[in-house]
């Protein structure tokens, strides 16, 4: 597939198999393509003016193009969820955060929304810090506890994939390794893509690494492989810090 | 060295020279207020204390003469002019900034917006005259008062609309969209409850702006000389609510004020003085439930 914005070619020619129920790690220099590939698979472009997606992305095993002009992008808003760089939460309490996913998808029981609210947070490893005050605002938490509850609210309604966009960049070492064992986690549940800046990060969550370089894939392959034998030098000089 | 000690002793002189002269400039305007003020309550002090003078219509003796019927009207046309501005002003906002494609037409908008919070009060008022009463045969009424000031402070409500929206961070919004909704459904469940503080203090200033206008107000028509209230909106039988206020002639503060100054009688300037401290403490009183609500609104939601 092919992305542009406006007239700047920004993702060329991708092509990309991502596994089900693992973890995908999207790398690369600032500017490469691996956020823009990411907001692909939700239509996050489709917010903006000017942009424009070339190709299909296949979303098994209906064979659903998650590009297409027909789909809606509500629809795969609806499937995929997303946790950005910055933690977002809504200036709302705890429990209307998580909430809000569950009510957009015509969810009207207030037992089931509990449950299930209950249910994505202790998936995303808040409901014990929580549990007694999910009256309270959501700016009351620490920015490590925003990006968990942000993940229990990507959680909520039960997405087949889940996008993380440089999960921890603002985070401390601490939070970061919680976020990263909860990545490691989810997977059991739903295929996960993750984008970031940190290759030990990539090496210690994922599965499969793609290495993106000026909007293009220069290689993808095993984690492992990826980071003990290189098949492109210039992945090789990426990974240990020759540029980038 | 000494070129250097010198150098900086002359920058600190000029330094010196500024700090003066802008407090020089900071309390023309302040001292300007505080004349007038110290004015105006010399001229009026006496009246304000008179329950008489709030419950009292317009008289031929100025010693019996008070601002109901005035007071009544100004707050009446407030109303008017708020239910009319903040429904359309927000919903324009809130087209302008989430709803509308950046294209030609968006900029015409915009640009005639922005021109229309520059145009001469008196300029609506010539409007209402000619489109309501004339064109349309609606009586000189409050209504048609209401709407010439509704349609005067709709700017205002829509820029505040565009400047509190514009404050809410684009990951709020993403956020939201990400989990699959509408645009309706961010604007009402996110940004409309989000911007709400922004948006109040926006009506508020509207209001008391509203408050102040005389010109089109004299141009559609006010009486000047009210010795009666308007229908009450509410009624003990029903349907228990009456709209006959609205087609009622009027009159307002700053047109009451304006009729007595221009009487020869001192006793009748004086009585132009205390309209005008209950019309100041109106207006800064609402400007200062404005500032307070964008300061607890600032506390409670930071981005």
């Amino acid at each position: 597939m092919n992305f542009f914005y406006g007239t700047k070619h920004a993702l060329k020619n991708i092509n990309l198999s991502i596994p089900v129920n693992a973890v995908t790690a999207l790398i690369g220099p600032s500017g490469c393509g691996k956020t823009t590939l990411l907001r692909c698979l939700n239509r996050m472009h489709d917010l903006y003016q000017g942009n424009r997606y070339e190709g299909r992305i296949l979303l098994l095993p209906e064979n659903l193009n998650i590009i297409g002009s027909d789909v809606d992008p509500m629809e795969m808003r609806l499937r995929v969820g997303m946790v950005f760089q910055k933690p977002n939460p809504f200036p709302k309490s705890i429990f209307d955060n998580v909430a809000f996913g569950l009510r957009l998808k015509g969810i009207t029981s207030r037992s089931e929304i509990a449950g299930r609210v209950e249910e994505s947070l202790k998936a995303a490893a808040l409901w014990e810090e929580v549990k007694d005050r999910l009256k309270e605002g959501a700016y009351a938490l620490s920015g490590g506890q925003q990006q968990r509850l942000c993940i229990a609210r990507a959680l909520a309604p039960e997405p087949e994939l889940l996008l993380f966009d440089e999960p921890t960049s603002a985070l401390d070492p601490a939070s970061t390794s919680r976020i990263e064992d909860l990545v490691y986690q989810l997977k059991d549940r739903l295929t996960i893509l993750i984008v970031t800046h940190n290759m030990q990060q990539a090496a210690r969550v994922s599965d499969q690494t793609v290495f993106f370089f000026h909007g293009e894939i220069i290689e993808a392959n095993k984690t492992s492989t990826i980071f003990e034998h290189p098949r492109e030098e210039l992945t090789a000089k990426y990974l240990t810090g020759q540029f980038g | 060295m000494s070129g250097t000690a010198a150098l900086i002793a002359l920058r600190k002189r000029q330094d010196r020279w500024f700090a003066i002269l802008g407090l020089a400039c900071t309390l023309v305007g302040v001292v300007t207020l505080a004349v007038l003020l110290s004015g105006l309550i010399s001229d009026g002090y006496q009246r304000l204390f008179d329950p008489a003078f709030y419950n009292s219509f317009p008289s031929r003796h100025a010693a019996k003469a008070g601002i109901l019927s005035p007071l009544v009207g100004s707050l009446l046309l407030a109303l008017i002019t708020i239910v009319l501005a903040v429904p359309l002003g927000v919903a324009a906002g809130v087209y302008l900034e989430e709803y509308a494609a950046r294209n030609w037409l968006t900029t015409i908008i915009e640009i005639n917006i922005a021109n229309l919070a520059g145009v001469p009060s008196i300029i609506f008022g010539l409007l209402a005259l000619g489109l309501l009463i004339y064109g349309l045969g609606m009586p000189r009424s409050t209504l048609v008062g209401g709407i010439a000031l509704g349609l005067l402070v709709l700017p205002i409500v829509i820029v505040t609309t565009r400047e509190a929206l514009r404050a809410i961070p684009q990951g709020i919004r993403e956020a939201a969209y990400a989990l699959g909704a509408t645009k309706w459904q961010v604007v009402q469940h996110h940004l409309l409850p989000y911007s709400m503080g922004g948006i109040a203090t926006g009506t508020i200033i509207a209001m008391s702006r509203a408050l102040g206008e005389s010109a089109p107000l004299m141009t559609i028509g006010a009486v000047t000389f009210i010795t009666f209230l308007p229908p009450a909106p509410v009624q003990s039988n029903p349907p228990f609510v009456n709209f006959e206020w609205l087609n009622s002639e009027f009159t307002a503060m700053p047109i009451q004020m304006f009729n007595w100054i221009s009487r020869p009688q001192a006793e009748f300037n004086s009585l132009a003085a205390s309209a005008g401290i209950v019309l100041i403490a109106l207006t800064l009183s609402l400007n200062a439930a404005a500032i307070v609500l964008r300061y607890r609104l600032r506390q409670r939601i930071k981005w």
